[in-house]
């Protein structure tokens, strides 16, 4: 039986949940209806003439192969993105789960680039890269390999993946470290009983047991992927060169604030909000029940 | 089926050593149960055994072969963990074929094994289900289920009962005995629960501190206990200890009530006048007439059992005459609190005074300095 709380009147309850739903309506719900109301909109060049125009800006949207090209790269990028952050982190709450000497030390080392603000990341790795000066890329240059992110499209795009991604290592590390030292010992030990080597015991018995980590990871790696890289993609390579590192989240700033077309721009905000919803729907729908074994 | 030698085994974490140089020959088919206190380095030797914890010292022979080195999936090896360490995410069918697969055996005989042991375990109609989906006792059968899939040479128990509730333990405990029995697999099984231990064990390692305190048969160990760690920690309820003196011409003891009982021997290099400490267990102290007791027990409390009646209570002085020659007045609070162990039952009022006796062959005398037994 579970107990309710009830309420003598009527607008206590309404008063407690008041800041909440003040701090929801101001900050989600009335940009969110603005964007809506906007992507029905047209202005004229100069901003002195709103027209209503219904939902031909959706249409101008996907029937523009620029926009459906940057739908493909976003995807792209996402998906390197999510794959580069997870195996890397993998790899090293792995290995991090098997130092006993120095492991908090060796730990806290790697959840530090989770404190690292987007757009520096971004910068460290423009440098790190930067034909001129960057380490890594006079490395490349010395190998042989012709690296420059400033006119080569699949060079910049590489870089964006790349500093996307150390980001959001830490992150995917410290949920990774989490669910291997949630998995007993025994069963490890049971398996190495029964036959199987290190290799074999991981992907039967350890890689299962965090696969419900792994969707919850993979759905919020691809979030992070979709809209929180503006920061990093806008320091390192600004979208460029041309239109090679523009995602979605990107050409909506884009567009919007540098192209002036507020009626598009926020157009493709709905879309990315609709993509979004779709995506935390999954999330709940199968997280909260568990990828269950 | 093989024999396990341990020779001269001992671990250490670091500098700090958890068990020394502990021999003990394990026949084929022998079912050996190592029992102790948590802490005592039992699981650290079964885990030894198993490869899972590195040998400091000696070494460990399975069959002819010393497997210090061997990795455990070399040693022909199966383990019941005390939490099952079932695969969770694989059905039962799967965790018991889980190392036939790794072998390299044929889809068919896998499926032979399973079943031939999914039949004895009673589990046949579960092997679809996954572990959540079981009892705990079932889970407790698939683990034993996953060892005997493969037919090894040892099977290694660590604690396997001591997550199943009273009922369960014994009825687990017997078919744990059956299925080795009819398996006739040499087995180490650990264990804190000396009921455990004495049921199921061909032969008995005591440990305490690292040290086998005595290795043998479960009665052995009862009746002529090693040590007065051994006697105190085998049998329930537990031995009674009392300080004693050895009379002079070593024909009696002197105990600090003044009593006297009469020994049947003198004890092998013993003064007379020394200190000994005296072992009584509960049932070897007889109720009797007044002229034969040689002890006295005031009541304190009393547990009825059903079939026995546990009486516990204190020394008290014995009469005049019973304490001739001997300080009358050494009646002290820590003069230990006693068990006596009747059978059926009985009722005593708190604070009545019983008169004892105990045959001299229930007598176990232990060196008052080490605990050795004195014989």
């Amino acid at each position: 039986m579970q107990k309710r709380v009830t309420f003598r009147h009527l607008t206590l309850p309404y008063l407690f949940i008041l800041p909440q739903l003040a701090i929801t309506i101001v900050f989600f719900i009335w940009p969110a209806g603005e964007a809506i109301y906007q992507s029905l909109l047209r202005q004229d060049a100069f901003g002195l003439n709103t027209r209503f125009v219904g939902f031909e800006n959706f249409e101008r949207l996907f029937a523009d192969p620029l926009y459906i090209d940057t739908l493909w790269r976003t995807l792209g990028f996402s998906v390197s993105v999510t794959l580069l952050s997870m195996l890397s982190a993998l790899l090293f709450a792995v290995m991090a789960d098997h130092v006993i000497r120095g492991a908090t030390t060796y730990k806290t080392l790697l959840i530090w680039p989770y404190a690292v603000a987007p757009a520096i990341a971004g910068v460290l790795w423009w440098f790190l890269f930067n034909p001129s000066v960057g380490i890594l890329a006079y490395l490349l240059q010395g190998l042989g390999y012709d690296w420059n992110p400033f006119l080569d499209g699949d060079d910049a795009m590489i870089l964006v993946v790349i500093a996307s991604a150390w980001k959001q290592v830490s992150y995917n590390f410290l949920f990774f470290l989490a669910g291997l030292q949630a998995i007993p010992r025994s069963l490890i030990e049971a398996a190495a009983i029964d036959g199987a080597g290190p290799v074999k015991r991981f992907w039967s018995i350890v890689f299962p047991l965090l696969s419900p980590t792994t969707f919850f990871l993979l759905v919020v790696n691809v979030v992070y992927a979709f809209f929180d890289t503006f920061g990093t993609i806008h320091a390192t390579t600004s979208g460029g060169p041309g239109q090679s590192t523009t995602t979605l989240i990107y050409k909506v700033f884009n567009d919007g604030f540098i192209g002036l077309n507020y009626g598009s721009s926020a157009a493709q905000s709905v879309v990315l909000m609709i993509i979004v919803i779709g995506l935390t729907v999954v999330q709940f729908r199968y997280i909260e029940r568990r990828v269950h074994y | 089926m093989s024999s396990i030698s341990i020779r001269g085994v001992a671990k250490s974490y670091g500098n700090t050593p958890v068990i020394h140089d502990l021999d003990v020959e394990i026949a084929e088919g022998e079912f050996i149960v190592v029992v102790g206190p948590s802490g005592c380095g039992k699981s650290t030797l079964l885990r030894m055994i198993a490869g899972l914890e590195r040998i400091t010292g000696g070494e460990i022979a399975i069959g002819q072969r010393v497997v210090n080195e061997l990795e455990p999936k070399d040693r022909d090896i199966a383990m019941v963990f005390q939490n099952y360490a079932l695969y969770p995410h694989m059905s039962v069918f799967d965790n018991m074929a889980y190392g036939l697969k790794i072998a390299g055996l044929p889809r068919e005989e896998i499926r032979q094994r399973v079943d031939r042991a999914a039949a004895i375990l009673e589990l046949a109609d579960f092997l679809e289900r996954k572990p959540r989906q079981l009892s705990g006792g079932q889970r407790q059968r698939v683990a034993m289920g996953r060892a005997i899939v493969r037919d090894p040479s040892v099977f290694l128990f660590d604690e396997p009962l001591s997550n199943l509730d009273a009922k369960l333990r014994v009825q687990m405990r017997l078919e744990i005995k059956q299925l080795q029995r009819s398996l006739g697999t040499t087995s180490v099984y650990v264990t804190h629960d000396q009921v455990e231990a004495m049921t199921l064990a061909d032969r008995l390692i005591v440990m305490n501190a690292g040290v086998a305190e005595q290795i043998d048969t479960p009665l052995a160990v009862y009746s002529h206990p090693a040590s007065r760690f051994v006697a105190g920690f085998i049998g329930s309820p537990a031995m009674n200890f009392l300080e004693a003196t050895l009379t002079e011409d070593g024909s009696h003891l002197g105990l600090t009530t003044g009593d006297r009982l009469t020994l049947d021997h003198r004890p092998d290099g013993l003064g007379g006048g020394q200190n000994v400490t005296l072992g009584l267990r509960p049932e070897d102290l007889l109720l009797c007439q007044e002229p034969e007791a040689s002890l006295h027990l005031r009541v304190e409390m009393v547990e009825p059992l059903g079939a026995d009646t546990l009486v516990h209570g204190r020394l008290s002085a014995g009469n005049g005459a019973a304490s001739e020659g001997a300080d009358t007045t050494l009646v002290s609070a820590t003069a230990g609190l006693m068990t006596l162990r009747l059978p059926g039952t009985a009722h005593f009022d708190q604070g009545e005074r019983l008169p004892l006796r105990a045959t001299p062959k229930s007598l176990h005398l232990f060196d008052a300095a080490n605990g050795r037994r004195l014989s």
